[in-house]
């Protein structure tokens, strides 16, 4: 009977239940309330329907946190319970074993009449099912009782004199703010388990083995030096400045001063197009075009200096992916980033300094030069600043087009590692984070979050200060 | 001009040479700074074509595929038992084609390699959609049914000319005579222009180990060069008979690349160029790419399940981000107190924005597969994870429509009694609506492309089943691409150029939408 | 003083009204275009050497722009179209063999908000010197902008501290560094959009004074709307009413005894 209770739609009924629960709170607070506008004697503080709210409100709470909690602490309560009913054979089964082995109990548990024929596994699965089937029915029943509850006091409350549309409103405050507050919580969220699980790594891998080491090797679970991965990292993000820094500037600077605003109109839609377009596209298109060509440049290079005698042998790596192919295409894609904030900036100099150089006698170029780039050099920088920040946390181009090794190479054309290539590759298929190999992806996605809100503070910092100044 | 010596411009009419000279050199360097500016557009520019291009020309590719056509009959004897839930009589039905092709290909009798070669023509499961539709329809047992089956991947790649690169030239009628499967073909007409292509290509029959093949094709005939001259040739028959080299003009294929180094065999060449001259090879719209879901074999994939996903994620992200998104905007920009708390809270926001993704799919792993033990692989989890990644951009977005009401509103709303409530949500929220609703649109551009985050909570999984709902396994079309592109086989590309144009057609259509929303509502204080 | 002007005989001719003076510029027929709409119609006006000659009007009467024709900074601005003929030293100004560049170094401009380069006071009035390459060395440089700051009577004020930010100085200095940056390449001619109107009285006192200095060396044309500041400083004032020029003359003239109705009711204070 219990285990029947398991198979419940129990978004469905909690859905059902709070619907039901609050217009009938709704009903129960506006009736209430009329029976007030028709005893006439005293004109009361809110309408009717404000009355209505402030009920269906102190029923609907009850039934959505239970629901919130119902959904997030489920099944792992339900798991909870039934890990400490198991018997003692169990416990040869490694964590991440008996994580597997629930999986499959509970998917077994949630079709009907599952049988499988083995008996300790069918057993287990029955009495998840009995298990599942409480906590439904406790929830279900928690949620009804207590939003009733709500009912009858918030019902008790009114009276002519009840301020009910203020209430109501000060609730709806409370709730957006708790919406602004998914913000932090989410900040709150990301801190904590990047470093809780980090510190589980830590406990294990010195941090200045992983700091400072060379060697990398964790798909064995050996090697923690992430050394190599920060320099890939960096490498891969040098290459991409290289490209993105002159391209967007240059872009931004013939945007805002020389071209026409038609011009303007047409080409700064496109460029942002750049910006746009999902980034696997991006490495899609070096890994079709931009990887086999750097590959090509680089054996005919090689060739050349066979040829003539400068080398022996190969001089550049040439690999098919390479660090120089990942840069590149990063590069591109960073470039609205540069020209779109840079492009800002520049405008945002006041006409008068632009007319000071002209009335000077200045060329254009010279006026861009020498006065109102370094007039915007606060806001170029932070603009520049965000780009590195966005290219050291660039995925999938990296994933795709910069390779796997672990090395320190200053061969652009080798291929390289990056923290973010190692954090897909280590977590990709995992499920369990209890060995040093998946906590690894956690330390090395602090050093990250780290290191790009560094950037980004200190950018959106000097933004603000270049606002403050000229706005 | 108290001292002349001093001052050669008050000295210098326009005329002054050293002056001229040195702007001469002035205008020079602002000539070239200007373009510097026009060579960063064109790099952006040519570097944006040349990735829409080479993406482009891929889903050109793939937009139609080959098919070859079989006339089956399912007799009652063989499919007799097939009932409306049992599984797909998939090996019976591939039973039919494979003695199809048995029976039109004769020679492969003998050697089971030969046989195992044709059989590469049409994988196994091509079969499958017409299996299901069997069981689906009982009533078809007993009938003649013409089914079509995608042609195998590479074959379908050497007909599009993408793999193993030919080049073909029309010989004409020539006499022909067979000793012993060697056939002799001589004709007035010389087979000088044959010569000529060939040694363009390097290439020179008998074949030597290393370099490529030319066959030589009638009817549905086929030979294999053994020797050239100018008006004598000699080759193997691959399949087919002499007699149609005396019936129709013969057509030479010059392969140079060796058959070792191609995924087609000569052949297997020669038994599709057999098909082909029958009628029965078509080449039609590749409409499984959007009704199949994935697989091994590339002629068979589609992308609907990643589409069905990445709407599932869609729909959970867009139902949590927007309205917690507007809500928050609206707490922020109408009721917060500034004090360090929303201080907090914003600068918090901005930062953010400029979080990597992938730090949110550790934020998800962890939090969401760990500690809530949410199921992996599941919408619900990747919606979750997007939707706090977009929060921001819509909290942004809406942030900025509402700073755009003029105070003015608010204020007269609030001088006819309304509480701060009313006035938010009767007054300032329908005006800003176009303004949220554009951020909205633009955050939920942001989370189709996202694929990252997706990776870490196990969104990668093969998905071969159509999710049915939000906690389903699924995929989702950007991790569709990402595993299909970084597949060996040269037939993904084109694949995965097809799904990213599909991918890049919902984004075009959201922007296209906000690009309407921004000049309808476009409204100026 | 006759010998220093343009080689051109027939430009280089004395004005009518005033036979003293010499001609520094003279402007024939000027119409000036934003797009469709024209600001300014039809407008002749000769400049004297050496002297302030003030240009007043109401608001939006175009007396800017057609400040902003004499040294091409309306080419700056997209859309504008200027006509007519602009002569100086025989030469049309607006034609296509003179470069800007080099008309604008003869032709400085001092703005209404003093705009100061965010660099140091030294590198404000280095930099036209070294863009046009007047100075041949660093102490070349050093006594450029030690003179120029002397002229603009800002030189003790700022000896000590020349590597400050040009921002960092009061208003009415600023407005001088701005003049004394302007100095600094020499021009013969000095155009000031309403210098004073962002200044208070005593600083405004101080730029009226170097002006008045300033009168000896250069030809100084001023726009601005105090008629007081129009009569302290200059000798020639000219009077613009809805984008046409209603009358030039003497300043003592013009403010004593207007031959033109509008001239005299703006003067008394009727409109404007």
């Amino acid at each position: 009977m219990l285990s029947e209770l398991g198979h419940l739609p129990m978004d469905f009924l909690l859905l059902a239940a709070a619907v039901t629960l609050a217009s009938f709170g709704f009903i129960a607070g506006r009736l209430r309330a009329e029976q007030f506008s028709f005893s006439g004697d005293i004109h009361p503080n809110s309408r009717p329907n404000a009355h209505g709210y402030f009920v269906l409100m102190w029923s609907l709470v009850p039934v959505v946190l239970i629901g919130l909690g119902y959904v997030l602490f489920g099944e792992g309560a339900s798991r909870a319970i039934l890990r400490s009913e198991l018997p003692e054979g169990f416990s040869i089964l490694t964590p991440g074993e008996l994580t597997t082995y629930l999986d499959t109990v509970a998917r077994a548990a949630r079709m009907p009449d599952f049988l499988s024929g083995e008996r300790v596994f069918d057993t287990v699965t029955e009495r998840y099912g009995e298990i599942r089937g409480t906590v439904n029915m406790v929830t279900l029943l928690a949620a009804c009782a207590l939003s009733v509850a709500g009912m009858f006091v918030a019902r008790r409350c009114l009276s002519p004199g009840f301020r009910a549309r203020q209430h109501v409103e000060s609730g709806i405050e409370w709730f957006l703010f708790l919406c602004a507050a998914v913000a932090i919580a989410t900040t709150v969220g990301i801190v904590a388990s990047l470093v809780f699980e980090s510190l589980r790594f830590f406990s294990e891998v010195p941090v200045w083995d992983f700091v400072l080491g060379t060697r990398w090797n964790a798909q064995t679970n050996a090697e923690f030096g992430a050394l190599p991965l920060f320099f890939g990292t960096f490498m891969i993000s040098f290459f991409a400045m290289m490209i993105a820094a002159p391209v967007g500037l240059y872009a931004a600077i013939y945007l805002s001063e020389y071209a026409s605003s038609q011009v303007r109109a047409i080409i700064k839609p496109v460029l942002e197009v750049l910006a746009g377009i999902p980034t696997v596209v991006y490495g899609f298109f070096a890994l079709l075009v931009i990887a086999p060509a750097v590959r090509s440049v680089a054996l005919w290079i090689n060739q050349m200096l066979i040829a003539w005698g400068l080398a022996d042998g190969a001089v550049l790596a040439a690999q098919p992916t390479s660090a120089l192919a990942a840069g590149i295409v990063m590069g591109i894609m960073v470039i609205p980033f540069v020209s779109s904030l840079s492009d800002d900036v520049i405008r945002a100099v006041p006409q008068s300094l632009r007319d000071g150089a002209y009335a000077m006698g200045a060329t254009k170029s010279e006026a861009v030069r020498q006065v109102i780039v370094p007039a915007a050099l606060p806001g170029i920088i932070a603009a520049l600043l965000l780009a590195v920040s966005r290219a050291i946390g660039e995925t999938m181009i990296v994933v795709m087009a910069a390779g796997q090794r672990a090395q320190i190479s200053t061969d652009p054309t080798s291929d390289l590692t990056t923290i973010t290539v190692q954090i897909v590759a280590l977590l990709t298929g995992e499920s369990e984070f209890d060995s040093p190999k998946t906590l690894s992806a956690f330390a090395l996605g602090l050093v990250l979050f780290i290191v790009t809100l560094l950037f980004n503070l200190v950018a959106i910092n000097v933004v603000k200060r270049f606002r403050e100044k000229y706005e | 001009m108290s001292d002349p010596s001093t001052s050669p411009m008050a000295n210098a009419p326009f005329a002054n040479e050293r002056v001229l000279k040195r702007l001469r050199r002035r205008r020079a360097a602002d000539r070239r700074f200007k373009w510097y500016g026009r060579m960063a557009i064109g790099f952006a520019l040519a570097a944006l074509t040349l990735l829409l291009g080479s993406i482009a020309t891929q889903a050109v590719s793939a937009a139609t595929y080959h098919v070859v056509t079989f006339d089956l009959s399912f007799d009652k004897n063989t499919f007799g038992d097939v009932q409306p839930d049992s599984p797909p009589p998939v090996d019976r039905v591939y039973g039919l084609v494979r003695d199809d092709l048995l029976a039109e290909f004769p020679e492969t009798a003998s050697s089971p390699a030969l046989r195992h070669d044709l059989l590469g023509l049409v994988t196994r499961l091509a079969v499958l959609p017409v299996a299901k539709d069997l069981v689906r329809k009982p009533a078809e047992i007993g009938t003649k049914r013409r089914v079509e089956l995608p042609l195998s991947d590479d074959l379908d790649l050497f007909l599009k000319g993408a793999a193993a690169r030919h080049l073909t030239v029309p010989v004409g009628r020539v006499k022909a005579e067979e000793i012993a499967g060697n056939v002799t073909l001589t004709s007035e007409a010389t087979f000088a222009r044959l010569i000529a292509a060939a040694s363009l290509e390097n290439m020179q029959p008998p074949e030597m180990p290393g370099t490529g093949s030319i066959l030589m094709t009638a009817g549905r005939s086929t030979i294999r060069l053994d020797s050239l001259a100018p008006s004598r040739v000699t080759g193997t028959l691959l399949t087919g008979t002499a007699q149609d080299f005396r019936t129709y003009p013969a057509r030479a294929r010059l392969i140079p690349a060796p058959e070792s180094e191609r995924t087609v065999s000569d052949l297997q060449i020669a038994w599709l160029l057999a098909l082909k001259a029958d009628g029965r090879v078509l080449r039609v719209p590749h409409w499984s790419l959007l009704t199949h879901t994935d697989s091994t074999q590339p002629e068979l994939a589609g992308a609907l399940a990643a589409i069905i996903g990445s709407l599932l994620t869609l729909l959970v992200t867009a139902s949590l981000a927007i309205p917690v998104g507007i809500l928050a905007s609206i707490y922020l920009e109408e009721f917060a107190p500034r004090n360090r708390i929303t201080g907090l809270i914003e600068v918090n926001i901005n930062n953010l924005a400029a979080v990597p993704s992938i730090v949110f799919g550790l934020l998800g792993a962890a939090v969401f597969l760990g500690a809530f033990g949410l199921p992996r692989s599941a919408p619900v989890v990747g919606g979750l994870v997007l939707a706090l990644l977009i929060l921001p951009v819509v909290i942004i977005a809406s942030r900025a429509a509402l700073k755009a009401v003029p105070q003015s509103i608010r204020d007269a709303a609030l001088a006819i009694g309304a509480s701060r409530m009313q006035t938010v949500f009767h007054h300032v929220m329908p005006l800003a609506a176009p303004g949220m609703l554009t951020g909205a649109i633009l955050g939920m551009a942001r989370a189709l492309g996202e694929t990252a985050p997706l990776l870490l909570i196990g969104m990668v999984a093969f998905v071969a089943e159509v999710p049915r709902g939000p906690t389903d396994e699924a995929t989702a079309l950007p991790v569709l691409i990402y595993s299909w592109a970084t597949q060996a086989e040269r037939a993904w590309e084109p694949m995965t150029g097809a799904v990213i144009l599909i991918l890049l057609a919902f984004l075009i259509a959201m922007n296209g939408v906000v690009v309407f929303l921004r000049r309808k509502f476009e409204r100026r204080w | 003083m006759d010998g220093t002007l343009g080689n051109s005989a027939a430009e280089t001719g004395v004005l009518p009204d005033a036979p003293n003076a010499s001609v520094r510029m003279s402007c024939r027929n000027i119409n000036v275009f934003y797009g469709e709409k024209q600001a300014i119609f039809d407008v002749s006006l000769q400049i004297a050497d050496r002297s302030v000659t003030a240009l007043i009007g109401p608001s939006g009467c175009g007396k800017s722009t057609f400040l902003r024709c004499l040294n091409r900074m309306n080419d700056t601005i997209e859309g504008c179209r200027v006509e007519g003929e602009i002569m100086m030293e025989g030469k049309d100004i607006n034609s296509p063999a003179i470069d800007p560049v080099l008309l604008r170094s003869r032709v400085g401009m001092v703005f209404q908000k003093p705009n100061p380069f965010p660099k140091s006071i030294y590198e404000n009035i280095a930099y036209g010197p070294r863009i046009h390459g007047l100075a041949q060395g660093r102490e070349d440089m050093d006594e450029i902008v030690e003179k120029s700051l002397r002229r603009a009577g800002l030189w003790e004020e700022v000896k000590d501290r020349l590597n400050l930010a040009g921002t960092s100085l009061s208003g009415g200095q600023q407005q001088r560094l701005c003049i004394a940056r302007a100095i600094a390449v020499r021009p013969e001619v000095i155009l000031m959009d309403e210098p004073c109107s962002a200044l208070d009285p005593i600083a405004t006192a101080r730029i009226e004074e170097l002006i008045d200095d300033l009168r000896k060396r250069y030809c100084i044309i001023i726009v601005t709307h105090s008629m007081q500041q129009a009569a302290r400083v200059s000798q020639r004032t000219a009077f613009f009413h809805l984008g046409s020029l209603v009358e030039v003359g003497d300043t003592d003239q013009i403010f004593t005894s207007p031959r033109d109705r509008r001239t005299e009711d703006y003067i008394t204070g009727r409109f404007g």
